[in-house]
């Protein structure tokens, strides 16, 4: 099992500024301390959703990679997502799923199925071509510059501990400004 | 093809407007009132693009995403999807004010009796459950109200926020 946000600092050595990222809830708030930019899109209004805007971002931006941070209960909320995704087939879509078996930002209780559940066989069945499962850090950090370079959708499953709880702030994340932020600098480039 | 109220409702010209409307993409979960005279000629065309989602609150996430980038999205839904959907449209269309426009089917509606008179409650609730979220809505029953379409959808846009287009009879 490894650490998030060691993860998270792996894959932020291979993000460039061109790219767009959602991370979500826990994850969103490690991520914006690793690699704060604007194109972090940090507002998805409705849990289990970053997949779906990630989606629009990428169907309507195909010139940029849209890479999902999401989480494991985030994930069951809205499993169909994998097989619209599958069928939509951007090539520029890469999700990751941060799989620590919990709702962290609600209490830490666990999601349903919590081990035996099978997100890469979820992603597989659905129709998704690129599928890994990583549970080592170090083979994580030698592999992910490789993924995020593989014609997408790709379906990353990073095994994880859980963080404990923690205190939020979630203005940094549904904060107008953030979205202000977003549209501008998307607009621009 | 007029139905026994003697009004009809052209799904061609309803298309026609959507595209002059600037719509890159129609993202549907198939609903049985739209589904002959819209969501079937639309499969046919390669612009909009149909994305075909599982679930209909998917939608609302992906035509946010698609607003971000300057693209015209229209959710073709049904009124049970909608209201599967409140807490993503609370979220996402409302808090947020972003343009998501949605053209929603309104199973079981009597032609010709306005959404509120219905006998079933189904359809009864939802413009009265539009009202207390502020979400502006048209009545698209026969063809003299496909001409709201075009503009409903502009204003979305020019204001950032949703818009509702409730279809009452099944288009032709």
């Amino acid at each position: 099992m490894m650490k998030r946000n060691e993860c998270l600092k792996a894959l932020a050595r291979h993000v460039t500024d061109a790219d767009i990222v959602l991370p979500v809830y826990s994850t969103a708030f490690d991520w914006i301390d690793i690699r704060p930019h604007p194109l972090n899109y940090l507002s998805h209004g409705a849990m289990g959703l970053a997949s779906s805007h990630a989606l629009g971002l990428a169907l309507g931006r195909p010139d940029r990679r849209v890479i999902v941070l999401d989480g494991d209960g985030s994930l069951l909320m809205n499993i169909g997502t994998l097989v619209t995704i599958a069928e939509a087939a951007p090539p520029n879509l890469f999700h990751f799923v941060c799989e620590n078996g919990t709702y962290e930002a609600n209490g830490g209780h666990p999601i349903p199925g919590r081990g035996n559940v099978d997100f890469a066989g979820f992603a597989r069945s659905a129709g998704w071509k690129s599928v890994h499962e990583f549970a080592d850090l170090q083979i994580f950090e030698q592999q992910v510059g490789a993924l995020l370079a593989e014609r997408g959708p790709v379906f990353v499953d990073l095994k994880v501990v859980a963080s404990g709880p923690q205190e939020r702030d979630y203005a940094r994340l549904h904060g107008a400004h953030v979205r202000q932020a977003f549209r501008e600098t998307l607009g621009k480039s | 093809m007029a139905s026994a109220d003697g009004r009809a409702l052209s799904g061609g010209e309803i298309i026609r407007e959507i595209t002059a409307s600037g719509i890159e993409f129609v993202v549907s979960v198939p609903d049985i009132t739209t589904s002959e005279g819209l969501l079937r000629p639309l499969v046919q065309m390669s612009t909009p693009r149909l994305i075909r989602v599982c679930k209909e609150d998917e939608g609302i996430g992906i035509c946010a995403g698609l607003a971000y980038t300057g693209k015209r999205a229209l959710l073709l839904i049904q009124q049970t999807g909608l209201l599967d959907s409140i807490n993503a449209i609370r979220g996402v269309a409302v808090e947020y004010a972003l343009p998501i426009c949605m053209m929603v089917g309104l199973l079981e509606k009597e032609p010709g009796v306005p959404p509120r008179q219905s006998k079933r409650y189904g359809v009864r609730v939802v413009e009265p459950i539009l009202d207390v979220m502020s979400i502006p809505y048209h009545e698209v029953e026969a063809d003299a109200d496909i001409a709201k379409i075009g503009p409903a959808i502009d204003e979305a846009y020019k204001a950032s926020r949703p818009v509702v287009m409730l279809i009452g009879r099944r288009p032709a």
